[in-house]
């Protein structure tokens, strides 16, 4: 009795407010013993999956991108690859286990592997320091694009980073100009970047690997600048307005793809990549096969990719600042 | 330490204003009484301890290159309010217009075309008082557009690099500009145009992870804070003491990310001699 009292409390420490009613209904389904009961609760789960997952907040995104039960990077390439060959080290200072990169193959084609890993169990979380890479890590990663220009292997980038980590050690090694450099080899490297975003894509801790060909994100990815509570703490000085800094950050996928920040919004399987590893993996391989396929027919350059970055951003060009305003209030 | 020195510069910049024509000026790292005027013809470094004040993108492209010399270039490239932001009332488009108000500037960036000791050169300045220098779509988009400028005449290009990060306000069209400015620079590299960086006081967060710490040299201020993560959020994660001289240009000197530290009354000379190693010919 006791046991079980535990184990619920445990359960409902990884449910999210707006989930709660979903995991009532699962458990309801799971012990009726009638048929026709179970067939009238699986149609309201049905209804009730859809009429909240399509219409999250942005900060409920926010929470569901950092869900502590989401898959992670390796629960994803150990289902999607055949194998795959771990690389360690930066060749300057040491081996970075936030950041994993690696050769793998993927349906008989090799591929060039690197991505954040967040970690699952504490222990893995505090070695991998939540996936917050040290300049190693970038470095780590830039060899990768190396490697894979020089034997000619596409490569596969994995974004789940709260953010670069913000630390003594990781400034002395030069955090900034490691992103930079990364950044600047993700642009010029002449091997094709596919990117995806798993979770959480955070600032220029995430765009050191992901500037790419095809950026794909899942459904309930966030992408961001800056984390929302740090938005709200400097704009607003209250670190409790961020859920508004999340709304007003437009974070979700679809405002990414609205942007023209990524190409693809990755649907995941009902309720959440969380409740169903396997088929969010499904998903993210169908859409590396799509990537490789492309590839295959020369639909990618370098040129086109750094078109793509050169064009990024919105601006008003020969509008005098003075109609800008009168425009805007129109 | 110097948190503490830095909340008490923002007082003494916050009571510059109320008193414009104040004959004394403190300076905020020798806290000593200094004329406002020796300090201005001093190229706005104290006299007593050769603080180096943060100064306006006007102020730094007069000291540095021929008088006259200066014609700017996009000032035409604007800000626009991409994510419709407000933080309380007050829309970004607003924001920008009361940066506009209290920097006299349309853009935290200035560029243009210049000639140090009769070096043609193209030059891009960032200023602190235009929403701490951060970096939107404009201001990527101003960089690209000199660094293009830069190869198009085949003209060294000249950074003067001081940022608080990329600009919220944009959000990720902002975060984007650092690989859009690193374009920039990867197409200097490419066509052979020296490219440098003269870090000031303060270069921090997405514009140091970008175009700040890519140039072919990179000369310094002394004194800047230079780094990418903020102290006060290292500070807050870490909950650890910073150690004193943390992320000032002579840690990242000693470090091995900058070439030269080089006083501001030595600048224009500096960059005057790589100009005559580096510039195309």
């Amino acid at each position: 009795m006791a046991g079980k009292k535990k184990k619920s409390k445990g359960a409902t420490d990884t449910i999210l407010p707006f989930e709660r009613h979903i995991f009532e209904l699962e458990d309801k389904i799971r012990a009726t013993e009638s048929e026709e009961e179970r067939k009238g609760l699986e149609k309201q789960l049905q209804q009730e999956r859809e009429s909240v997952y399509p219409n999250l907040s942005p900060w409920q995104r926010v929470q569901l991108a950092r869900h502590s039960q989401r898959p992670r990077m390796l629960d994803y390439t150990t289902r999607i690859f055949d194998d795959v060959f771990e690389l360690h080290g930066d060749r300057a200072l040491g081996d970075d286990p936030a950041i994993i990169a690696g050769i793998a193959r993927f349906q008989g084609e090799t591929v060039m592997i690197v991505g954040h890993q967040k970690g699952v169990s504490t222990e893995e979380k505090v070695e991998r320091n939540f996936g917050m890479a040290h300049p190693e890590g970038y470095r780590k990663a830039m060899r990768m694009y190396t490697l894979a220009e020089r034997f000619n292997f596409p490569i596969l980038s994995f974004v789940d980073t709260p953010a670069a980590h913000p630390g003594i050690e990781a400034e002395q090694h030069g955090q900034g100009p490691a992103i930079a450099r990364s950044i600047l080899q993700g642009l010029s490297t002449r091997a094709p970047i596919f990117a995806a975003v798993l979770g959480e894509g955070g600032s220029g801790g995430a765009l050191a690997i992901a500037v790419s060909d095809h950026t794909a994100m899942f459904e309930h990815a966030i992408y961001v600048i800056c984390p929302p509570e740090r938005c709200a703490e400097i704009l607003w000085r209250d670190v409790e307005k961020k859920e508004l800094a999340a709304s007003a950050l437009k974070v979700t996928a679809g405002d990414l793809l609205g942007f023209g920040i990524i190409d693809t919004i990755m649907p995941e399987p009902g309720g959440g990549a969380h409740r169903n590893p396997d088929g969010a993996a499904q998903v993210l391989a169908e859409e590396i096969e799509k990537f490789l396929a492309a590839s295959k027919k020369g639909q990618w350059s370098p040129q086109k990719r750094q078109e793509k970055y050169q064009r990024m951003g919105e601006w008003y060009e020969d509008l005098p600042p003075a109609a800008c305003v009168v425009a805007d209030q129109g | 330490m110097a948190l503490f020195e830095r909340s008490k510069f923002a007082r003494l910049m916050g009571g510059k204003k109320k008193v414009p024509d104040g004959v004394w000026m403190k300076c905020p790292a020798c806290n000593q009484a200094v004329y406002r005027v020796e300090v201005e013809s001093n190229q706005e470094v104290c006299p007593l301890c050769n603080h180096h004040f943060r100064i306006a993108a006007h102020s730094r492209i007069e000291y540095l290159v021929d008088e006259g010399t200066f014609v700017e270039t996009h000032a035409n490239i604007a800000s626009t309010d991409p994510l419709q932001f407000k933080v309380g009332k007050e829309t970004y488009t607003e924001r920008v217009e009361r940066a506009k108000g209290a920097s006299g500037l349309d853009e935290a960036i200035i560029t243009g075309f210049a000639h140090i000791d009769g070096h043609r050169l193209c030059l891009a300045a960032m200023d602190a008082n235009f929403i701490m220098a951060s970096m939107g779509s404009a201001v990527g988009e101003r960089f690209h557009r000199a660094a293009m400028d830069a190869i198009e005449e085949r003209v060294c290009m000249v950074c003067i690099a001081a940022s608080g990060g990329a600009r919220m306000q944009e959000g990720i069209l902002a975060l984007m500009q650092m690989a859009k400015t690193a374009d920039a620079v990867r197409q200097m590299n490419e066509a052979g145009i020296p490219y440098i960086t003269i870090l000031t006081d303060a270069t921090t967060g997405g514009v140091y992870a970008s175009f700040a710490s890519l140039g072919d040299i990179t000369l310094a201020e002394p004194q800047a804070n230079i780094g990418f993560a903020g102290k006060r959020l290292i500070e807050g994660a870490l909950k650890v003491k910073i150690p004193e001289g943390f992320q000032t240009s002579e840690y990242q000197f000693n470090n091995g990310f900058i070439d030269k530290i080089v006083p501001r009354s030595e600048m224009r000379e500096t960059v005057a001699k790589l100009l005559s190693y580096l510039t195309p010919a």
